[in-house]
């Protein structure tokens, strides 16, 4: 990199950790290992004897293949664990899980958890370094950096954007992730969706909350859709997904509310028809795909970086 | 564990005596005989009979012994976080002759044969001990635990703390049978459907570490429904651990309605802010949560005019079994016994409140509250004293605390004031030298 800054980080946790200059770095050499992907051998040897292992306590398919995809570019050797939830309330606690893991060497976990705050237990009891994948409805930070890096591609510049975010912000990690990271690169978060999926001071986060999906869309550079989960234990949020549509779904004519050339971005997987219409889901103005490109570039970003690539 | 022979007479010389039942706060000298108060002296010389123990107590508190209203022993069933023993020992170090424990003991404390069992353990143990019984069997909130028995065996209120009495009509129930007994209902006052999942108070801090949070609201609901209850039967309700600003305000518009409410807040609520839980820290886990420093300025606001009439710990052992884990499933509670005297004094230093009113909150007010002996010096009463050095500066160390777990948030602070001896019954029970 011909960056002069150094990353001093062992350690992905958040957003909320990492400063601008931490996020222009990741962009920046993101930006540069895209390439590798579209090279007909898809492999550099930089990470050569590297171990990462995926231990993963909730399902996922795309952000752990785009994790293992990132790493097998790099040359490095990926491990996959899959724990069921239940194992949690089995007997072997997280900080066990860690001691064993830490037994066989890995240099990096990718970790997944529904517990917020969970990555940074696991750091405290391992030498490796811990990447969040998903944490709770805390943080999902290669998410957030990925959607930064997308955004950046086709905006040039984050700076002094206007980003709307709809949906269920409350339960949404992807949501926190981007709120500050948005807000800490100069873009005005604007967030909207039922009060009961807003959580508690979200201004204090860096984010307005708009009245309405209207108003949090118009002028917007940009419009990310969540996706949204219905089945909340006992906890009446929403009356019907129909309902959702009808009220807080984005729908050309609410996109007409954006500037002419805003981009739509939702984090996968998309109901179809509840919060995004699937006629936006794969028109012009989608970068969905994109999305899911550039996660392998980032992906294979914060690997080179906190295994001391620079 | 217990030092001296119940019959060597102590003699207490020169402190500062503050028994607010007695209107007293002057200097002078306490002699102890038999296991009771036996001589009060104010500025004569004094006569010891031979062999007293002379201890020179200048500079420092001779109150009564404290009461602590509201602890978790974890004896029977979880003797690996605290047992009676422990718990006891922990409660002579940090100043406290007595002890009210509840009763989700493993099993519940919910008949005379447990409550049997607990005091049957208490027996030369550093402090004594008044089990709370349950008011619902099992704890399950469904039907009403036997009052008459537990009262006969030993216990001195009753509450399901741990658990809220969800059920309004059973609530109404405890409160007018608990009547013919004399037992005051302790009520554990939260709506469980509104702090539903929550595991730290809800608000910027439980969005930003992605938390799910318990609204004030599901306190404050619940000690309105429990106040109008108490108002309807006409009989007294104790509300445990209030820890919001309405939840004050509530209690003192009702006390000035001639509601027989009284109440109770714990020292980390009046010292810690939800801002403690930065990174997830499992020690600053409790039900109900820490709040905002609104908050605690309301509750010193209460303590100061006597809304709030008990400092209790809600001392609740947890091993690192229960808190070395992910935040969401980490046990609730801390330890408290062996911190509340300096947390405590920092209300005084700051103004909150008088010496004496210290002494009312965790002395006076919870024998009264209990219908227990002790609270007061007076001469025949009980020789339950403890000296408190107010200006004594040490570090809470892991290694120092008595109590058999550890989990508590003030470890390594610097902390001011201490007991340096704790008497009960005439008998030292703890001594800091
Ligand atoms: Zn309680």
């Amino acid at each position: 990199m011909d960056s002069e800054y150094r990353f001093i980080h062992k350690h992905i946790l958040s957003l909320e950790d990492l400063s601008v200059a931490d996020i222009e770095l990741i962009l920046q050499t993101a930006d540069s290992l895209k390439e590798i992907s579209t090279r007909s051998i898809k492999k550099v040897p930089t990470l050569r004897g590297k171990t990462v292992i995926s231990l993963f306590f909730e399902p996922s398919t795309r952000t752990r293949l785009s994790f293992e995809i990132a790493a097998k570019r790099m040359s490095a050797d990926t491990f996959n664990i899959s724990v069921a939830l239940s194992s949690t309330t089995k007997g072997e606690s997280l900080i066990d899980t860690a001691k064993n893991l830490a037994a066989m060497k890995p240099d990096v976990i990718i970790f997944r958890h529904s517990c917020s705050g969970s990555p940074r237990l696991l750091s405290k009891h391992i030498k490796a370094s811990v990447i969040n994948a998903g944490d709770g409805t805390h943080e999902h930070p290669s998410q957030g950096l990925l959607d930064l890096m997308t955004v950046r591609e086709k905006k040039g510049d984050i700076n002094g954007l206007r980003v709307a975010i709809i949906g269920d912000i409350a339960h949404s990690r992807v949501a926190h992730s981007n709120i500050i990271g948005f807000s800490k690169m100069g873009a005005e978060v604007v967030v909207c969706g039922p009060k009961t999926l807003l959580p508690a001071a979200v201004e204090r986060l860096g984010a307005k909350v708009a009245a309405t999906v209207e108003d949090a869309v118009s002028g917007a550079d940009v419009v990310m859709t969540l996706r949204i989960q219905h089945e909340r234990q006992k906890d009446p949020l929403l009356p019907s997904l129909r309902e959702y549509a009808n009220y807080f779904g984005i729908t050309p004519k609410i996109m007409k509310k954006a500037k002419p050339d805003a981009i739509i971005m939702h984090p996968g997987p998309i109901n179809r028809g509840v919060e995004l219409d699937p006629e936006l889901a794969d028109g012009k103005q989608s970068v969905i795909i994109d999305q899911v490109t550039n996660g392998v570039a980032v992906r294979m970003a914060l690997l080179y970086l906190i295994m001391g690539g620079d | 564990m217990v030092e001296s022979v119940n019959n060597t007479p102590i003699l207490l010389v020169n402190g500062r005596i503050i028994d607010p039942a007695n209107g007293i706060d002057q200097n002078g000298s306490l002699l102890l005989e038999n296991g009771r108060v036996s001589r009060l002296f104010f500025g004569k010389k004094l006569s010891a009979p031979r062999g007293t123990r002379k201890f020179d107590v200048g500079g420092k508190w001779v109150i009564p012994g404290l009461i602590d209203m509201h602890v978790h022993l974890r004896e029977p069933g979880e003797e690996y976080k605290e047992t009676i023993a422990s718990g006891t020992r922990a409660a002579a170090a940090g100043g406290f002759t007595a002890v009210a424990c509840m009763p989700n003991t493993k099993p519940f404390n919910d008949s005379w044969a447990v409550t049997a069992q607990i005091l049957s353990k208490a027996r030369n143990c550093s402090a004594k001990v008044y089990p709370v019984g349950a008011i619902s069997k099992f704890g399950r909130g469904e039907t009403l635990a036997e009052y008459g028995e537990m009262k006969e065996a030993g216990v001195v209120a009753i509450s399901d703390d741990g658990c809220p009495v969800e059920n309004s009509q059973l609530m109404r129930r405890a409160l007018e049978y608990s009547s013919h007994f004399k037992l005051l209902v302790i009520s554990h006052s939260e709506e469980k459907t509104l702090s539903h999942l929550g595991v730290m108070n809800e608000g910027y801090q439980s969005t930003r570490l992605g938390l799910r949070g318990i609204p004030r609201v599901a306190e404050e609901i619940m000690i309105y429904r429990d106040l109008s209850l108490a108002e309807y039967t006409g009989q007294p309700i104790h509300i445990a651990h209030v820890s919001t600003r309405e939840s004050v305000s509530l209690i003192r518009r009702a006390k000035e309605r001639g509601c027989k409410i009284t109440a109770e807040t714990a020292p980390h609520y009046f010292t810690l802010t939800d801002e403690a839980v930065d990174s997830y820290d499992t020690m600053a886990k409790m039900n109900p949560p820490l709040r905002s420093p609104d908050d605690i300025a309301a509750i010193k606001e209460g303590l100061a005019d006597g809304t709030l009439d008990v400092i209790a710990t809600d001392h609740a052992p947890h091993s690192t079994l229960d808190k070395d884990l992910e935040f969401d499933l980490a046990a609730n509670g801390i330890i408290g016994l062996e911190t509340a005297v300096p947390l405590a004094l920092n209300l005084v230093r700051e103004g909150t409140i008088d010496a004496t009113r210290f002494v009312e909150l965790l002395s006076s007010n919870p024998a009264r509250l209990l219908g227990v002996e002790g609270g007061t010096l007076r001469v025949g009463g009980p020789a339950d004293v403890v000296v408190i050095d107010p200006d004594k500066d040490f570090v809470y160390t892991e290694d120092q605390v008595v109590s058999k777990s550890k989990n508590s948030p003030f470890l390594d602070w610097h902390m001011r004031g201490k007991a340096v001896l704790t008497i009960k019954d005439g008998e030292i029970t703890y001594s800091d030298s």
